[in-house]
């Protein structure tokens, strides 16, 4: 009933709220960041289309830094643990998040695999994101940066076509290049979709079976780590 | 379909909201979308039209959608969002000022 007058009309209220509706993840994220900073460790949100080479890349990173830094990869795929496998395989600590049916990761999953998976100690922690150009650019994982691995069986359109996630990319990884003198991919045309949807748009050219560009994206990576730690 | 999991979020966050204020009912939500935040609306609104229950059942969802919109850094100057994202005279990288949206506005409920 009504308070002024008692006319039986419903009381009605409106509530401004204005808060993310990605809030709990948010603040999950932030513990996540938190953590991870504290204990030093660079962590990277790699994602890519299904096939897009993201194990590979981080396969090859692992070598390419074997000795000097010390790796761990969560990895999430719907079922298995085929990529955390691999991982173990070249000696990185890896471990599985089997979300199911969710088509990405998200800060809580991120947050209990680490219960599990003592970060400390990692000069990096690479999460391998559900293979998927869509929803896992929405979630706030508690990384440092964004890397996408864009294959070149992929076509030039992905940029366009997904923006959302590039737009929020770090850097592209244009995987499998050694494949390019069997395509007819225009490379130029890659860059000039990432133009118009990254802001400051970053692609390395890589073959993880190769080694091409390994160097460059290792470098890339010291970089920014570097920059991070100065930072914090 | 990440829609249905942002619409649980949103759910949780009214149902707390009405049970502080001891709300008979909930009328109208107002959610604000951004045309880059990765959300599509028709999705969010189907995917929301699918999961109300209990106070939610009645629940009219009203989207507003918020353009892109991108900005020189420097100058201040609007930037075209189909074309390069670059301030040419300044040569430096758009800023987004909006449309990365995705927020609960406001929450109309019934008290007692």
């Amino acid at each position: 009933m009504c308070d002024t007058c008692g006319c039986g009309d419903p009381n009605l209220v409106s509530v401004d709220v204005h808060e993310r509706i990605l809030a709990v993840n948010d603040r999950t994220a932030a513990h996540n960041r938190d953590h991870l900073a504290r204990h030093g460790v660079f962590a990277v949100n790699l994602m890519g289309s299904p096939g897009a080479g993201k194990t590979a890349v981080l396969e090859a990173t692992a070598r390419a830094l074997a000795g000097r830094r010390r790796l761990g990869v969560i990895a999430g795929d719907l079922e298995t643990e085929r990529d955390a496998d691999r991982l173990r395989a070249v000696d990185v600590p890896a471990a599985a998040i089997t979300t199911g049916s969710a088509c990405h990761l998200d800060a809580e999953m991120v947050h209990r695999a680490l219960h599990d998976f003592p970060a400390d100690g990692l000069d990096y922690l690479f999460v391998e994101n559900v293979g998927n150009l869509v929803c896992p650019a929405v979630y706030d994982l508690g990384q440092a940066i964004n890397v996408v691995a864009l294959s070149v069986t992929e076509g030039e359109d992905k940029p366009l076509k997904y923006p959302v996630m590039f737009r929020k990319a770090d850097l592209v990884l244009l995987t499998k290049v050694d494949l390019l003198p069997h395509l007819e991919l225009d490379v130029a045309a890659v860059e000039a979709g990432l133009a118009r949807v990254m802001p400051k748009a970053e692609l390395l050219r890589l073959s993880a079976r190769s080694g091409e560009g390994v160097e460059e994206w290792v470098g890339w990576l010291e970089t920014r780590r570097t920059a991070r730690a100065v930072a914090s | 379909m990440h829609e249905y999991s942002l619409v649980r979020a949103l759910a949780d966050r009214v149902e707390e909201e009405a049970r502080s204020r001891k709300a008979v009912a909930v009328h109208r939500l107002t959610v604000a979308i951004g045309a880059v935040s990765g959300v599509e609306p028709r999705l969010f609104e189907t995917a929301f039209t699918l999961c109300r229950e209990g106070i939610l059942a009645d629940t009219e969802l009203q989207i507003r959608r918020v353009e892109a919109a991108w900005a020189c850094p420097s100058c201040g100057q609007a930037i075209a969002s189909d074309a390069a994202l670059r301030c040419e005279p300044c040569g430096q990288a758009a800023r987004l000022c909006g449309g990365d949206e995705l927020v609960l506005e406001q929450i109309e409920m019934e008290v007692p």
